[in-house]
């Protein structure tokens, strides 16, 4: 820039000041700042490799592996994971059985599968049907003020029901006709989903709502509404995506919820039948023998709890990269 | 503050007479038949007469106000003559338990002190360990305390209670032979041996409880302390020459533990729903036992009274919270 310029072309000095060849550094999307916040957290990290792992094992597992996990072979049974020949060469153990058999011959490791399966698969329905309720219930409740203070009362009303026990006494009661109609796995299914969700939407609705309380009233939000934009176009293009951080991290805590209350109802004996294998059932039926047999016990509850860690050090550290206040420190 | 928690305290009774309401309604589509167990030899008009005496025989609207008349009307009444030993209630039909045909209130004053004992003992265990965990790691943020206190706090909110439950047994009754792996009820504590049995007894259960209220307390105590540890009022502290430990001890201690104490008073109700699942691993036979045996007994009554006591309980504490709240945080107001 030179300094010998007549008054005139000023103006035009100054706009091309400003246009600068290329900027200084390349542009950043909000993305991938979330993702570099995301990486320095090494507990959520690890928390996402694993949740990434144990979904792929469930899901391919059985093309990998394929042993029927019903199957009874009780000329096998009370086999003892591999692992043991290590300190106790006398302990029945094969490399057709890696993780043992039960007490009915059943192979452990297909069990472990189809029972992860199981647990992810209730845990991801009931998720996202909370979110879904949740998430319409706050968005109601924020949006149009004459439906704020009944919809909020019932949230408070399900917050003030005794969850776990009126989760019992639900499925002890539903389980007969559902059974019936959707056949044994699939009428449990539906009932523990669906019981899961009804008895978890409450906190992501009274987030969502204080959120749309306060995004509602932005400029942005005015400028859509006075060139005429619906109100259902305006709480999908402008209101939805603006409260999805806090839905995503309470969709992590959501599911390692559902997926401890599946366990915790399979655990008390409500859950599936007695022939479906989920991490909690079999952590539940190999209770009685736990001193003979402790891997039937430490392998379910160890897949129940690292997955659940899992997803929670998940959400830390979604909530940390999401929150723009906590970002880029 | 008065008129507020009059006023809640107000919208609470229709509150809970719709919850009570929708159990009741719920419990009627139950499949059980509390006549199931009585021999097929017994005539179908005898059946029909002991199912009127159970109180089956009136529409469920009849029966849900004969409930609650015997729940707010007589059962205060039995504990007021129980209590100064007048006679108000000879002869009351009062809420009967199907599974044994005694009141469903005598049977849950029998179990209340076990449930009390181990899971109230549990969250005082919880409280004293999570408060100072709590004001350490937020004070040394990102130190060695701090992350590892951070990664017990989330050990302890994921791992399941009914894991670490058998987790222990294995480990200190199997293994080690130092405690008891079943909690004996009718052990009476009446001098120092036996007062170290009742001990040893408890260790488990209050320690698998303890763990998970920890993890909860600890993470609301630090985020609340790094809250207030970045405010003026704390600089201005400083500035005044004020050591760091009345700062941290006397200023900003107080001021994290508003919401804590909140928090704490929401949890109370947990205390005496008991804990299902660990009085199930331990065989304590407490309140969450005793529900869940009724509902697997199909005894409706019981699970009826229970299920509303544990609402009511819950309702309660929600406005003990609010109003806790109200108090100690001038800055709140309702009006």
């Amino acid at each position: 820039m030179t300094d010998n310029t007549t008054p005139a072309d000023e103006p035009l000095q100054a706009i091309q000041a400003l246009q600068d060849k290329e900027p200084s550094k390349p542009p950043r999307s909000r993305a991938k700042d979330v993702w570099d916040q995301f990486r320095k957290h090494k507990g959520a990290m690890f928390g996402l490799g694993f949740l990434i792992f144990i979904t792929l094992a469930v899901l391919i597992g059985p093309w990998l592996y394929q042993v029927d996990p019903q199957k009874i072979d009780i000329r096998n049974k009370d086999f003892r994971p591999i692992y043991v020949a290590l300190w106790d060469s006398d302990a029945r153990t094969g490399w057709n059985k890696p993780f043992g058999s039960d007490q009915l011959g059943r192979d452990q490791l297909a069990q472990m599968i189809a029972g992860g399966r199981a647990s992810m698969a209730v845990g991801w329905a009931a998720m996202i049907l909370s979110l879904v309720i949740g998430t319409a219930v706050g968005v109601a409740a924020g949006f149009f003020k004459r439906l704020d203070g009944f919809l909020m009362r019932m949230t408070d009303l399900f917050l003030s029901l005794p969850i776990l026990p009126l989760l019992l006494l639900a499925v002890t009661l539903f389980r007969q006709p559902l059974r019936a109609n959707f056949g044994p796995e699939g009428g449990m299914f539906i009932l523990i989903v669906t019981m899961i969700a009804i008895t978890s939407w409450m906190p992501t609705a009274r987030i969502v709502r204080g959120d749309i309380l306060a995004i509602k009233e932005r400029e942005f939000v005015l400028a859509a509404r006075s060139i005429g934009t619906t109100q259902f176009k305006i709480i999908r293009r402008h209101l939805l995506p603006n409260v999805l951080s806090p839905i995503m991290v309470s969709a992590a805590l959501g599911l390692a919820t559902a997926i401890i209350t599946e366990s915790a109802l399979s655990f008390l004996g409500v859950g599936f039948p007695s022939d479906f294998p989920t991490w909690g059932k079999m952590l539940a039926d190999a209770v009685v023998r736990m001193e003979e047999f402790p891997e039937r016990v430490l392998l379910p509850g160890i897949a129940i709890s690292l997955t659940v860690l899992s997803v929670n050090y998940l959400g830390d550290g979604l909530r940390d990269a999401l929150d723009p206040r906590i970002r880029g420190r | 503050m008065l008129s507020y928690a009059t006023r809640r305290l107000v919208l609470s009774i229709p509150t809970l007479l719709f919850i009570s309401f929708v159990i009741f309604m719920l419990l009627q589509l139950a499949p059980g038949d509390p006549m199931a167990q009585v021999p097929l030899t017994v005539p179908a008009e005898v059946k029909e007469k002991m199912r009127q005496a159970l109180g089956l025989g009136e529409p469920p609207l009849v029966q849900y106000w004969k409930w609650l008349v015997q729940v707010f009307w007589t059962e205060p009444k039995v504990f007021i003559d129980w209590a100064f030993g007048t006679n108000m209630t000879e002869g009351a039909q009062r809420v009967i338990s199907w599974q044994t045909r005694s009141p469903v209130m005598d049977i849950i004053i029998q179990r209340i002190p076990q449930t009390l004992w181990v899971v109230g003992t549990a969250y005082v265990v919880a409280i004293l360990i999570a408060i100072p965990v709590g004001v350490y790691s937020a004070y040394r943020q990102y130190s060695v305390f701090d992350q590892a206190g951070t990664f017990v706090t989330m050990i302890g909110f994921s791992i399941p209670p009914f894991f670490t439950g058998p987790l222990l047994i294995v480990i200190f009754s199997v293994q080690l032979g130092w405690f008891p792996s079943i909690y004996d009820t009718t052990h009476v504590v009446n001098d120092w041996a036996s007062f170290k049995v009742q001990l040893s007894q408890m260790i488990m259960p209050v320690m698998v409880l303890a763990l998970q209220i920890t993890a909860q307390l600890s993470r609301y105590m630090r985020a609340s302390m790094l809250d207030n540890l970045n405010q003026d009022y704390v600089r201005t502290a400083r500035a005044k020459g004020l050591s760091e430990a009345i700062v941290v001890n006397v200023h900003v201690v107080r001021n994290s533990l508003i919401p804590v104490v909140t928090v704490i008073a929401l949890g109370v109700p947990a205390i005496f729903g008991g804990a299902i699942i660990t009085e199930q691993v331990f065989k304590v036979n407490g309140i969450g036992q005793l529900l869940i045996t009724a509902l697997f007994a199909n005894d409706l009554p019981m699970v009826m009274t229970l299920t509303f006591i544990f609402a009511v309980l819950i309702v309660l504490f929600n406005l003990v919270a609010d109003i806790l709240y109200g108090l100690l945080d001038p800055r709140i107001r309702y009006d």
